[in-house]
This record gives C-alpha cells, sequence and structure tokens, in this order.
C-alpha cells in the first residue's frame, strides 16, 4: 500500500526511535518493531512457546491485546482490522494448535489479498524437528497460503526478519505474512537495531507505472469500442485509485461493473455504476458483459464465480486487464493488452489521454436490461403493488438487508459472513465508500463474520459495523461474543437465522431434487445465548420490526448488540448462474406477470391429472428449464 | 507441446527449494526434471527447470516463480542460444565376454569408464539428453543394473547471463545462511 515509509517514519517518532543500539530480548524486539511498524493492536491467544512475547507486552501499553476466545478468531479479526483500514493487522498464537487454528484466517486472508502478519510461537531451535510437545512444522503448513513466510533461527535476523515481513504483507498485491518464533530467540538477548534503510529483497519488487506501449494499445481499444464495460475488483480500493476509477468512467462514458470485493471501488449510487455482476450479479450487469465488446478488467482476477462458463465467456470481447500481479495476466481469461502495475498509476496513465466515447445506444441495452431486472424485484417496501410471489407476512432476508441499507442511512461498514445472506448484503445494502464492505470472497470462510466485524470496528472505531452473520457460519465462531463482551466492541450483529444452511438448500433444491440432506439446524434460542453474554438482544419476525429493531441496536454505543432476524426457511438467492453455466443463462426470479401465469397453469394441471401438454413443458421465452420449474415457487 | 528450459537464480534462504517445489504441485505443473546447486555466489543458488508443456504453460510457470520472493531472477532459456548438459551414471552388466562391445560404445560417445568389477561397468556420460537416451538404448541389451542422472543444467551462450546485479546480501542474514538446500 501507498504510504508505508511515512507511516514507518511517524511511528519510529512516536516510538522515540534513536540510533544508540540498546540490549533486548527477541520478545522485546518483537514489542519494538511492531511499535516501529505503526501497530497499535495484537489480536492473540498465548500459549507455552510464545510465553516470552507475552510477558514482554506488559512493558508495551502501547500495543492492546484482544484476547479472542479460538486462534482462527484472532486470524479474522486480524483480517477485518485491515481491511477497514487498509493497515496491516496482527494475530499472534502459541505453536502447534495455537498456530493451526490461524491457518483458515491466512487462507481467507490470502485469496483477498488481505495484509496480516501472524507471529508464533515455536518450540526452541534445538528441539525443533523432534516431536515435541506442541510441536508443528507451520511454516510448512502455510506455505501454501502466505504470500511469504519465516522460521527465524537467530535473534540477530529478527528485526530485518519482522521489517521484511510488515513491507511484503502491505505492498505490492497484499497479503499474510507469518513470523515463526522458536521460544529461546524470544528469551536470547543482542543489540537492537531497527534497519533504517529501506528494505532491498532483491527478488521482490511490485510493480508501479505500466508501459508506454501498454498504454497506447488499452487506449486504441477504448478508442474503437462500442459497448465498452469496466470490471471494478478489490485491486481499485487496495491501491486508493477510486477517485481515477470514477474520473476514467465519467471521461469515457464507460458503465462499470463490480466483483463482489469491488463493491465500494465505486458508489453504487454513482450513474454510471451498474452492481455486481457473476453468479448472483445483477442480470442487467451479466447481460451487459455477455454483450460487450470490450472488458476493461481492473484489479480483478475472472474467478469462476463471476466469469461462469469460460467457453462462452464475452466471447465478442476485446479485454484490458490491468492488474499488480504479473501472474494473474491470462491465467483464466486470455487478454488482448495486459497491463502490470499499481492501479492508481495506470488509470492516471489512460486517464491524461482516454477520450469522451458516445455510448448512447450501449446505455439504451443496458437500461432495457435494467427495467427487466425491476420487474423482477420484491423487496422495494415503498412499492404499493407487491411482487406476487411474496407470501403475506412472510419476512424474508433479502428485505432486512434492503431495510437495514435504508435504516443505516447506507453509512455503515458491513461485515459478512459467507452464505445466502452474503449474496442478499451484496445485492441489496449499495455501498458508497470503500472499505465498507468485508466479506470472504475468494474463500468463503463461514464464521468470518463475526470476528472480522471485531477486528474492522477496533480499527474504526468512529464507524458504525454491522456483522451481517447467517445462523450456520455465526455459530462457527459465536465464541468471539465473549470477546466483545470483554473489549466492549460496539458491533452490530444481525442474524439472519433460517433454520437452514441456506445457501446449501437453495443447491440441494436446485440441482441435487430437494434432498435437505444435513442442512436444516436445530440452533439455540440466540437472544437467550447472547443474553447469557450480557449482550442486549431483540427477535425480530416481522417486516413492520425491522425499524425498531435497528433503532434500538443504533442506540447501544457501547459494547455488542444482537438481532435475531427470524426469516422464511426456503428462500432463494435470485438471480443464479449454476456453477459451470454461461453468465447469462442465469435462473431468474418470475415476474409478476409470469408468475401469475404459472400459477393458473398449475391450477389448471391440478384439476387435469393428465400427462402435461407439449406446450406446459417448454420452458418460458428464454428462461432456462430450471427457472420455469422453479417459478411456481415464491420468492423462490 | 515442446520442452522448455527455464534457469533461476534464488536467494540461497532455508526452504527455497520446497517452496518452489511446492508450487510445482500447488498449480500443477508438470517437472521433468529440477536441478539445483551453488554459484558464483555464496548467497545465491541456481535452479535448472525443464517441463513439457505449451509456451503459454512455461511462461505461467515464470510468472509464479517471481511471485516467490526468494527467487531473483528467472530466464526463459528456450528463447535464446544456450548450452544445456545433463550427466549420468550407468552401471552396464559386462562379463569378460562382451566388455570390450561395451567398452567400444562408450568410446563411440565419448563417455568415461570409472569403475570395473567382474560382472559391471561403471559409466560417466555427459551431453544432452537425446545422447544419453541414445547410449542408454544401446546398453540396455547388455543389462543396465542401476542408474541415475543429474538433470539438465544450462548456461546461456557468449555474453547472455541471469541478472543479479543489485543484489546485496544481508550481513546478519548470511550468517543464518549455512547450507540451505
Amino acid at each position: 500500500m501507498s504510504d508505508e515509509t511515512t507511516a514507518t517514519d511517524r511511528a519510529n517518532e512516536e516510538a522515540g526511535t534513536s540510533t544508540d543500539a540498546v540490549v533486548l530480548t527477541g520478545a522485546e524486539i518483537v514489542c519494538e518493531c511492531l511499535l516501529r511498524e505503526g501497530v497499535d493492536i495484537v489480536f492473540g491467544y498465548p500459549g507455552g512457546a510464545i510465553l516470552p512475547t507475552y510477558d514482554a507486552l506488559t512493558k508495551y501499553p502501547q500495543l492492546h491485546h484482544v484476547l479472542t476466545r479460538h486462534e482462527q478468531g484472532a486470524s479474522h479479526m486480524a483480517d477485518g482490522y485491515a481491511r477497514a483500514t487498509g493497515k496491516v493487522g496482527v494475530a499472534m498464537a502459541t505453536s502447534g494448535p495455537g498456530a493451526t487454528n490461524l491457518v483458515t484466517g491466512i487462507a481467507t486472508a490470502m485469496m483477498d489479498s488481505s495484509p496480516i502478519v501472524c507471529i508464533t510461537g515455536q518450540v526452541p531451535t534445538g528441539a525443533i524437528g523432534s516431536d515435541a510437545f506442541q510441536e508443528t512444522d507451520v511454516t510448512g503448513i502455510t506455505l501454501p497460503i502466505t504470500k511469504h513466510n519465516y522460521l527465524v533461527t537467530s535473534i540477530e535476523e529478527l528485526p530485518e526478519v519482522m521489517r521484511e515481513a510488515f513491507h511484503i504483507a502491505r505492498t505490492g498485491r497484499p497479503g499474510p505474512v507469518l513470523v515463526d518464533i522458536p521460544k529461546d530467540v524470544q528469551i536470547q538477548e543482542a543489540e537492537f537495531v531497527y534497519p533504517a534503510e529501506p528494505i532491498e529483497l532483491p527478488g521482490y519488487s511490485p510493480p508501479r507505472a505500466a508501459r508506454a506501449r501498454q498504454v497506447d494499445a488499452a487506449l486504441e481499444l477504448i478508442r474503437k469500442s462500442k459497448r465498452p464495460i469496466i470490471l471494478a475488483g478489490h485491486g481499485i480500493s487496495m491501491a486508493g485509485a477510486n477517485r481515477e476509477l470514477a474520473q476514467l468512467a465519467e471521461k469515457a462514458q464507460i458503465p462499470i461493473a463490480l466483483t463482489l470485493l469491488g463493491k465500494g471501488a465505486i458508489s453504487e449510487h454513482h450513474p454510471l455504476c451498474l452492481g455486481m455482476m457473476g453468479m448472483h450479479g445483477g442480470a442487467e450487469v451479466n447481460h451487459a458483459i455477455q454483450q460487450a465488446d470490450l472488458l476493461i478488467a481492473l484489479g480483478m482476477r475472472f474467478d469462476d464465480r463471476v466469469t461462469g462458463n469460460l467457453a462462452t465467456y464475452a466471447r465478442d470481447s476485446r479485454k484490458i486487464h490491468v492488474d499488480i500481479d504479473p501472474s494473474e495476466i491470462n491465467k483464466n481469461v486470455n487478454v488482448d493488452v495486459g497491463i502490470v502495475g499499481d492501479l492508481g498509476e495506470v488509470l492516471r496513465q489512460l486517464l491524461d489521454r482516454v477520450e469522451r466515447r458516445p455510448n448512447e445506444a450501449w446505455f439504451d441495452r443496458i437500461a432495457e436490461w435494467r427495467a427487466d431486472s425491476e420487474l423482477r424485484e420484491i423487496v422495494r417496501p415503498a412499492d404499493a403493488a407487491q411482487h406476487p410471489a411474496v407470501p403475506e407476512g412472510k419476512l424474508l432476508g433479502a428485505q432486512v438487508i434492503r431495510d437495514l441499507f435504508e435504516f443505516t442511512d447506507g453509512g455503515a461498514i458491513t461485515v459478512t459472513d459467507v452464505g445466502q445472506h452474503q449474496m442478499w448484503e451484496a445485492q441489496y445494502y449499495h455501498h458508497e465508500r470503500p472499505h465498507s464492505l468485508i466479506t470472504s470472497g475468494g474463500l468463503g470462510t463461514m464464521g468470518f463474520g463475526l470476528p472480522a466485524a471485531i477486528g474492522a470496528k477496533m480499527s474504526r472505531p468512529d464507524q458504525e459495523v454491522w456483522a451481517i452473520v447467517g445462523d450456520g457460519g455465526f455459530q462457527m465462531t459465536m465464541m468471539e461474543l465473549a470477546t466483545a463482551v470483554q473489549e466492549q466492541v460496539n458491533v452490530h450483529i444481525a442474524i439472519i437465522n433460517n433454520g437452514f444452511l441456506g445457501m446449501v438448500r437453495q443447491w440441494q433444491e436446485f440441482f441435487y431434487e430437494e434432498r435437505y440432506n444435513q442442512t436444516p439446524m436445530v440452533n439455540p434460542d440466540f437472544c437467550k445465548l447472547a443474553e447469557a453474554y450480557g449482550i442486549p438482544t431483540v427477535r425480530v419476525t416481522e417486516r413492520g420490526q425491522i425499524e425498531e429493531a435497528v433503532n434500538a441496536s443504533r442506540a447501544q454505543t457501547a459494547g455488542p448488540t444482537l438481532i435475531d432476524f427470524v426469516v422464511e426457511k426456503e428462500e432463494i438467492v435470485f438471480p443464479m448462474v449454476p456453477a459451470g453455466a454461461d453468465l447469462d443463462d442465469m435462473i431468474r426470479r418470475p415476474t409478476p406477470e409470469e408468475f401469475e401465469q404459472q400459477r393458473r397453469e398449475r391450477a389448471t394441471a391440478a384439476k387435469a391429472p393428465e400427462p402435461q401438454t407439449p406446450e406446459s413443458e417448454t420452458p418460458e421465452s428464454e428462461a432456462p428449464a430450471a427457472a420455469a420449474a422453479l417459478g411456481s415457487r415464491f420468492g423462490v | 507441446m515442446a520442452k522448455h528450459v527455464l534457469a533461476a537464480l534464488v536467494e540461497n534462504r532455508p526452504g527455497v527449494l520446497a517452496r518452489v517445489a511446492n508450487l510445482f504441485r500447488r498449480r500443477s505443473f508438470n517437472i521433468d526434471s529440477l536441478s539445483v546447486g551453488r554459484t558464483q555466489r555464496d548467497e545465491m543458488s541456481r535452479m535448472t527447470i525443464v517441463m513439457e508443456s505449451d509456451s503459454a504453460e512455461a511462461d505461467r510457470l515464470v510468472k509464479n516463480l517471481y511471485k516467490l520472493v526468494d527467487v531473483v531472477h528467472v530466464d526463459h532459456l528456450h528463447s535464446q542460444p544456450s548450452v544445456v548438459r545433463e550427466m549420468a551414471l550407468v552401471k552396464v552388466r559386462a562379463s569378460s565376454e562382451n566388455r570390450r562391445e561395451v567398452i567400444q560404445l562408450c568410446d563411440i560417445f565419448r563417455a568415461r569408464i570409472i569403475d570395473v568389477s567382474a560382472e559391471s561397468l561403471v559409466v560417466e556420460i555427459t551431453g544432452e539428453e537425446e545422447k544419453l537416451e541414445n547410449f542408454t538404448e544401446l546398453v540396455r541389451p547388455f543389462g543396465i543394473v542401476e542408474m541415475v542422472r543429474t538433470g539438465m543444467i544450462a548456461l546461456g551462450r557468449g555474453g547472455h547471463t541471469l541478472k543479479d546485479e543489485g543484489f546485496k546480501p544481508n550481513r546478519s542474514r548470511a550468517a543464518a545462511r549455512r547450507n540451505v538446500l
């Protein structure tokens, strides 16, 4: 990330660093290095092999340690902390099981390029390899899921390793770095000199600006295009290139589609922002991508969840791909112009010379697709004529998110777990600012939501933070409620509780003939559970109760709150591109007309139990067969 | 599909071989051979990687190697004039009756006999892969008791070298850099 040197310098000043060498223990050196890297919070859990460092922490009150209830919570909290600010998050754990418990959080951070540094204790150097008590090869285990990792074998290299770890975590394409420190290295003493000069890593130099030839080629493709679309990913906000993105889109009149992690790259209220693409993206967005003649992919990686079937993906388009990671270019989708560089720099290079395009015909087509999508919408509270698919008195998860968006003025940082509620969040909570949606996109880690929300709130105490979680994922890490209470973290928890592993159930409904194996859940009373922790709670079962509950939660300004939204059990996230299907081959919610027609057909079929006529077997217009079969069900 | 020869300069740090090997497995690269050894500089090792693939895949491997912090420079030796060599030690069954024939073959291939016993010879042969293949095929009828190959190593011809300028080893780290391969 950008202002690394200034942050370090500032930290150096605050820490009162002088060039006079002092003799410190390895544990103290770890703390000194953390201070100099600008760290103020460490999320962790103590244990035998990391005890010297925990003891040293008592001498450094500037480093606030947050005791989690499971090390997985520590790595997710560090991740949430990092994503909310762009600062490096720090997690600490002991050797063996402590270290292995961090692993899910590390893999999550790796997939979503989140800068965290994990510090683990290790058995003493002499015992390494002897299968000592609580020994595990954590550098071996995390090798494929870290950007880089270190086993520190002598105290002399400790300051350098710490400095490198933070440098690597936050620069280039950010990612997790793990530093494994044997207990004897933490105890040894050495002169502490923090490397003053900028780090020189011969095998590591993140790219900055693009080559001029590449920029020319991209401009030429933009100039020739008639139906261009920008695909904006996580890289925009990580590079801080949000303003440049908006300027480019405005100057050249190009619409923008967002990836899940790209939400916040540009305000979703911006007239050129179409919304989210992909498996559960807007139908109009996916149509626009498939019909485009130029894709401008910025800081995104053509994940299978956004491309669908690669063979038919945006077949008639030329493609420009800008990414800071060269290995992403031509990985999933072959492109015409691949540009490796920092997005801010590259976009400024393009901005200087890009020309305004007359794209009105293209916008008209997109508007048509959008009008069709709006017909199928079910959640607008202001709509007088409700979609007939929404049954009387039912509370839908999608409605909860839509209303939460309204009653929080769309200004909260939302942190989600993984599943249906995550997709509803992406569809109905429209973000304006970067870093305001925190979600596990790449790894899809259930249990991420609550701990990441705690980390996010601790890094942005000035912001309203909502943890939007399902009843399944919440129960994977709900022990962190205790952490939130102990630290008095003012995070608002919204459980979208349908008593099912909803997204898995949706797949079972579509693709496994409604065999709901192992997806119904018998849940505890989440309100009583939260009360046991002293957390104020409210249960919501009707749409009319949402506003009051949200307001009551927001009125609480200390400690966590919890709302148990008991929602319809068998709701579906529409639209949906089945895994591996073409991107525009979506299962859609029927329009009110289609819905009524299907209801009439069903009624007729019920009266005359004859075999179905060929007509009734024919799927609706373009809608795939699955959609027609499902059309009979509400919202759903 | 063609044979691609990549040369990589890597920092001589703990775990660097594991990182590279893990990359092959993790991203499903099919590697024919990998040989590693020291260079003229203590701080660096050189790896020669041979893979059978299309050039897009070789390109992907180069990019992924560069993602490893310990990898300093990678060259695709396919694209420039280079010399490649591989060595094999072959233990060939040879009695007093047919030893002469084996020795004649060795002469033709400029292979050296480095050990002789009553039932066998150990032959050292160096060259490009094809030469080694041809030799082993010709001695196979006599009976190959045991064989070991080094995997290919390669250098660019003439002025072509792998860039290592600007590489300054870390002083304190050098202490920890004991034979880490």
